[in-house]
């Protein structure tokens, strides 16, 4: 017997630790909003910014606001993930933030269809803003799920292409390329081959090369993710065979993919000086505008081109869009401050030298349409593609879903399939993950 | 006959009231075990397997939705059987080798005459890193572009492997990182390989026993309970296995940190996923608790396969003890 009772207990150490890791909390919403924001308060923000510079800029933003709000105070976190966010979200607390901003809008959908962030559709009515008028359409847009404002936008990104201008006059190639057929032929051109690797790539097209993901090159086929009933569209619309098509295209063309990804692990990581662009290992890289400062603070030894991202062939006459996504901001239903909450977060998103001088300390999109026109925005001439890419009626965003980012994983892990070639009938293949992605929503209902 | 009918109630009483008041005093000295056994074992497991019926996003009040999560997880979660398979390969192939080179290692430097603290202190260090930091310097010193490790293969004119950029080399490679961290497994089995009464080797000797004899017949008896605990503790251990598949796929894919960058669970294509992986992304990144539950009662349900097999294969724990 004893040894009996030894083996259950050795049986059930192994296995508590993971059930106490999968048994939940239960962190209930609370709606009410009957705070007096005129009153003495403290609320709690969380935010993800963490390098110096961005720490400073949000402190310049909180002091801005403090001075227009003498009453409401704002102790801040900084360097917060989504998954801690999450975590606060549900407990609640005095510790646990009024107001928080996540670095992706993937979450959206969960944040708003979960209840996790109060709907702020109230909050603006009483104001008297309307957000389509505020914001710029696609920031409008992913801000949202299912009519539930749970989220604004704060600070956009524009994605769009860079490129190495001395590489390209060696080349004899006059000027960014505007189509992708024109895209190939550069990218083939300015790919110089040494030994079994490369002196220098034209482009990096897989998957794993940081931004070059499925929705950032799809968005220059302006797909529909879903269709009216709220299904997969993955299969019928054929912008997402285009997408695919030509960046398998891309992989074969300048190398294959075991020859890339072997060249992709010699590389610099993304956040870092030695980024394969700042070393001139890449020619050009799809990238968010973050990287102009990145690259400039590098110091490279060439100058450096920003343009829009090439579009198909047949759409020539909408070149200037592209992928928009950012930083949003939200208020929790845990909180017992929402009013208070709200005063902080209309600063932020809507107060226009708020927005502008933010967006300057931290080289982002402004995320609302006055913004994007203010005289008092200062940038690099380059950085007005980013602005232009913000404000093109073509430029689209990924939409929100009832379970997050959850359909963007799906599709871009076929896409690693379908690149390496472990996937070869692309049809069938857009058939099978357009059905995993409803079942997945299926799910999450 | 009545008063003794009596006497003896009265002793039978007494004697109840005394056992009752003995198990009430064990109860008492029990309970601190019994109270963190409730809460800490029994109170997460029947949750977890309530939750696992149940669909809860950890916001809303949880709702009964059948096999609804069980049917998800087993029949339309595509991370599910890549994560099982991985995690019954090294279950299996981990754990052998770690036992193996564990016990190779004790015996090694158990049979050395000189310089033993060093090799000792230099087998034992590697244990004492940080899983993330020794997964990095692996994923570093194993990048097949530019580590050193498949520099030297090819200079010598071995075809170097993709390791963990490789689906076909990533759980082996991830086997390499467990058996360079033996130190642990090595100090248990030079403890239990120095507790061999000498005379056994003596007499097995003046048998004329040969080396591998007196290890069959006198070594691997006497340390059998502990290479039956080293097996039980690595078959768990391997089954959470969580740290280092994580970081290394992050690593190797490029996503070392990053909001706008996708990660690939288990980069590359799904061969370096595990169960526990499951069980955070659907639980902490999903929101979806339900589905979480039942990965984690599928843990639990293989924890005790394991041991109970195990234990039967080798009579147990106790019976190897005596």
């Amino acid at each position: 017997m004893p040894g009996m009772s030894r083996k259950a207990a050795l049986a059930l150490a192994a296995s508590a630790s993971m059930a106490l890791l999968a048994t939940a909390c239960t962190g209930q919403s609370n709606a009410g909003a009957s705070d007096d924001a005129s009153k003495e308060t403290t609320i709690n923000f969380w935010h993800a910014w963490s390098a110096p510079n961005e720490v400073k800029a949000v402190k310049s933003l909180i002091d801005g606001f403090e001075k227009a709000h003498p009453t409401i105070h704002v102790d801040v976190v900084g360097n917060m993930t989504d998954d801690k966010i999450n975590q606060a979200l549900r407990t609640g607390g005095d510790k646990a933030p009024d107001v928080i901003s996540s670095f992706t809008t993937n979450n959206v959908g969960k944040f708003c269809s979960s209840g996790a962030l109060v709907d702020l559709n109230p909050f603006f009515k009483k104001a008297d803003i309307d957000p389509a008028k505020t914001f710029p359409k696609p920031m409008n847009q992913y801000t949202q799920f299912d009519g539930d404002r749970c989220t604004v936008p704060l600070l956009g990104d524009a994605y769009g292409l860079y490129y190495n201008k001395t590489a390209f006059k060696k080349a004899g190639i006059a000027g960014p390329p505007k189509t992708w057929s024109e895209f190939e032929a550069d990218a083939r051109k300015l790919t110089i081959p040494q030994g079994d690797s490369y002196k220098q790539l034209g482009f990096m097209p897989d998957y794993h090369g940081w931004e070059t993901t499925t929705e950032h090159y799809f968005a220059q086929f302006s797909p529909t993710y879903f269709d009216a009933s709220g299904k997969s569209d993955l299969a019928k619309d054929p912008a997402f065979t285009a997408g695919f098509q030509l960046q398998k295209r891309l992989v074969d063309e300048l190398g294959g993919y075991q020859k890339l990804e072997k060249y992709r692990a010699t590389l610099g990581d993304e956040w870092g000086p030695k980024h394969p662009f700042h070393t001139g290992q890449v020619a050009m890289q799809l990238d968010g505008e973050w990287r102009l400062g990145m690259a400039l603070a590098a110091k490279p030894n060439f100058d450096i081109g920003v343009a829009p991202l090439p579009v198909p062939d047949d759409q020539a006459g909408q070149y200037g869009k592209g992928y928009i996504t950012g930083t949003i901001a939200g208020i929790a239903a845990t909180s017992k401050k929402q009013n208070a909450a709200w005063e902080f977060v209309k600063y932020i998103s809507t107060d226009t030298d708020a927005v502008v001088d933010f967006s300057d300390n931290l080289h982002n999109v402004p995320s609302t349409l006055a913004a994007l026109k203010s005289p008092k925005l200062k940038y690099d001439p380059r950085f007005k593609t980013f602005l232009d890419i913000a404000q093109n009626p073509y430029s689209t965003t990924t939409p929100a879903s009832i379970n997050g980012g959850v359909y963007l994983a799906t599709i871009q892990q076929f896409g690693y399939d379908y690149e390496s070639g472990k996937v070869k009938d692309l049809t069938a293949g857009l058939e099978k993950t357009a059905q995993q992605i409803d079942t997945d929503i299926a799910q999450a209902k | 006959m009545s008063t003794i009918t009596l006497a003896s109630k009265r002793r039978r009483s007494g004697l109840a009231a005394k056992r009752g008041k003995r198990a009430l005093r064990t109860v008492a000295f029990m309970s601190p075990w019994l109270i963190g056994f409730a809460v800490f074992f029994a109170y997460p497991l029947v949750s977890t397997v309530y939750f696992s019926f149940m669909h809860y996003d950890g916001f809303k009040p949880p709702a009964f939705s059948g096999a609804k999560n069980w049917t998800y997880v087993f029949k339309d979660y595509p991370y599910f059987w890549p994560a099982m398979r991985n995690t019954l390969w090294l279950v299996v192939v981990m754990v052998s080798l770690r036992v193996v080179f564990g016990l190779g290692v004790g015996l090694l430097i158990t049979k050395i005459k000189t310089g033993t603290g060093v090799f000792r202190t230099l087998f034992y260090l590697p244990y004492l890193a940080p899983p993330v930091a020794a997964t990095m310097s692996f994923a570093f010193l194993l990048n097949p572009g530019t580590g050193p490790v498949d520099s030297i293969l090819e200079k010598v004119g071995i075809p170097a492997p993709g390791w963990f950029n490789d689906p076909n080399w990533s759980k082996p490679a991830l086997t390499l990182l467990a058996l360079w961290g033996i130190g642990d497994l090595m100090v248990i089995f030079m403890a239990a390989l120095l507790d061999v009464p000498t005379e056994q080797y003596e007499a097995a000797e003046l048998d004329g026993a040969s080396a591998w004899q007196r290890f069959r017949y006198v070594t691997l008896p006497n340390i059998s309970p502990i290479v039956m605990f080293a097996v039980v503790t690595g078959v768990i251990q391997a089954m959470q296995c969580y740290t280092q598949p994580l970081i290394a796929g992050k690593v190797a894919s490029g996503v070392i940190q990053g909001a706008g960058t996708q990660f690939e669970p288990g980069y590359p294509e799904r061969s370096t996923l595990t169960l526990p992986q499951l069980v955070y992304n659907l639980g902490f990144q999903r929101f979806d608790y339900g589905s979480a539950c039942v990965v984690a009662l599928v843990l639990f349900a293989l924890s005790m396969v394991f041991t109970a097999f195990l234990m039967r294969r080798r009579g147990g724990l106790d019976l190897a003890g005596d």
